[in-house]
């Protein structure tokens, strides 16, 4: 038993390696292009700062029709694109490409919301101070939803260490896809708990410092 | 200081359109304190933010120290803005900034520099006596004290107008006195011209040189506080007088024993 876990014990270490390379690529980068996103879906809501009611149904519906994908279609939906942008259609960036696209309009939606719970009376007091609309987003509602959004980039992240095992059904491995592997197609279940305790544990630290940040960030007390 | 002529304010609803300030003209002097008193959905606090453009009236003008405000493009309206300072009923503070940090925004949005808007922001602070609170965070702070950063983070720009939303609806009557002593202060040492929107008499009576009733949208009636201190003077409109009275009035007797619609009858006695 102790034997042939040190043997797989470097595969392990490898399927970490991927399920942390796929996070850390796509949660940054759908916190960078899902900000703006959310935060333009909310400026041109009903509730904004700007009403573009026929840009915000494009908007909101283009975001809702990428969400509607249930995440290993789209994963092999969009392979045409994938390959396009990474040359590839198998292993772990083939992979990043569909969490990406995923986790993008996610992200949005949770700026969105965040943005939309401030309520309305910081915003008039910044525009009584003559803020301009940038400066409104950038140094009131941003500062303001900041505790708020690090628990969705939280939520986000322990939701794509979900969305991860599935990257093994295009080659991308990742410890979801160590766990399928060994427990699921060899009877190894010994391995298959391994795998998903150290998915407990990634989840769980993931969920505490989380917490622990925003926490730290919230000054409403 | 502050002109307002034929301003309406309309605004689509449910029930078709609503009125919310119906033709009004005001003409503010420099230096004073103006009060704007009545009841809720009166049309005040739309009136005080048609002053700012918060709230662009429907038609009319608004001329703050000869410009008219209607007239301007939005960056011009911005910088304008930098010289009308507002505060509100629930103080609107960033939850998330210090005291300090607050006060600096109004600097930040008028595009002074790091280093002079700390300083300045000091400055501010030290007029509300809250030099020492500049690294608290509003929810450590009392209403009272949240409500004086907000008047920090209004002079910060050095406005000439000072507007204030309901300022001490939110506070209890020992901080309203307070609020309203720093309000009169700084008309007194800066000349700000100070509107005030509340529908409390007592901080009319304690604080302004004017006042304005509202009814339905309209300004009902205007008169110098001093004429309250004229033997015989009675507010002309029955809303006046029931504000000037300024007292709760119940009657004690079963309901059953009365009239219907006596509360109506009680105002407009």
């Amino acid at each position: 038993m102790l034997e042939r876990f040190l043997e797989v014990l470097p595969e392990i270490g490898a399927a970490m390696g991927q399920t942390l390379t796929m996070l850390l690529v796509a949660i940054p980068l759908a916190v960078l292009l899902g900000t703006p996103l959310g935060v333009l879906l909310y400026t041109i809501g009903p509730n904004g700062l700007k009403h573009k009611p026929r840009l915000h149904r494009v908007l909101d519906g283009l975001v809702n029709l990428i969400r509607s994908f249930p995440f290993l279609i789209l994963l092999i939906a969009i392979i045409p694109v994938t390959r396009f942008i990474v040359g590839t259609t198998i292993g772990t960036a083939a992979v990043i490409v569909p969490l990406t696209l995923n986790a993008i309009p996610y992200f949005a939606r949770f700026v969105e919301q965040n943005l939309s719970q401030l309520g309305g009376g910081v915003v008039e007091a910044a525009r009584s101070m003559g803020a301009s609309r940038s400066q409104i987003v950038r140094d009131v509602l941003i500062v303001e939803a900041k505790p708020g959004l690090v628990s969705s980039i939280t939520i986000m992240t322990v939701s794509f260490i979900s969305y991860s095992a599935m990257a093994g059904l295009v080659g991308g491995g990742g410890i979801g896809d160590f766990a399928i592997r060994y427990g699921y197609y060899r009877y190894e279940t010994p391995l298959m708990i391994t795998a998903i305790i150290l998915m407990i544990l990634l989840v769980t630290a993931v969920q505490l410092s989380g917490s622990y940040l925003a926490r730290r960030l919230d000054k409403r007390l | 200081m502050i002109d307002i002529q034929n301003v309406t304010t309309s605004f689509a609803s449910a029930e078709g359109r609503f009125t919310a300030v119906d033709d009004v003209s005001l003409h503010i002097q420099r230096g004073s304190i103006q009060g704007i008193i009545g009841f809720s959905g009166a049309g005040k606090s739309t009136l005080l933010r048609n002053i700012n453009l918060l709230e662009r009236p429907t038609s009319g003008r608004v001329l703050v120290d000869g410009v008219d405000l209607t007239a301007l493009s939005e960056p011009e309206l911005r910088t304008k803005r930098h010289g009308i300072g507002m505060i509100f009923q629930h103080f609107n503070l960033l939850n998330n900034l210090t005291a300090q940090e607050n006060v600096e925004l109004s600097l930040k949005f008028a595009g002074v520099g790091k280093a002079e808007r700390r300083r300045r922001a000091a400055e501010t602070l030290e007029i509300v006596d809250l030099a020492d609170k500049a690294g608290s965070y509003p929810a450590k702070l009392s209403g009272g004290q949240k409500q004086r950063v907000a008047i920090a983070r209004a002079l910060a720009s050095e406005p000439k107008v000072l507007l204030c939303d309901e300022p001490t609806s939110a506070v209890d009557p020992r901080t309203t006195s307070s609020v309203l002593q720093y309000l009169a202060d700084v008309n007194a040492e800066f000349g700000i011209t100070i509107v005030v929107v509340t529908h409390e008499m007592n901080v009319i009576k304690a604080i302004a040189d004017n006042v304005a009733v509202m009814e339905d949208g309209r300004v009902v009636e205007q008169f110098d506080l001093i004429e309250l201190q004229r033997p015989g003077f009675h507010p002309a409109t029955s809303i006046g007088r029931y504000l000037v009275s300024d007292e709760i009035q119940l009657q004690r007797s079963a309901p059953a024993d009365r009239p219907a619609a006596s509360v109506e009858r009680l105002i407009n006695a």
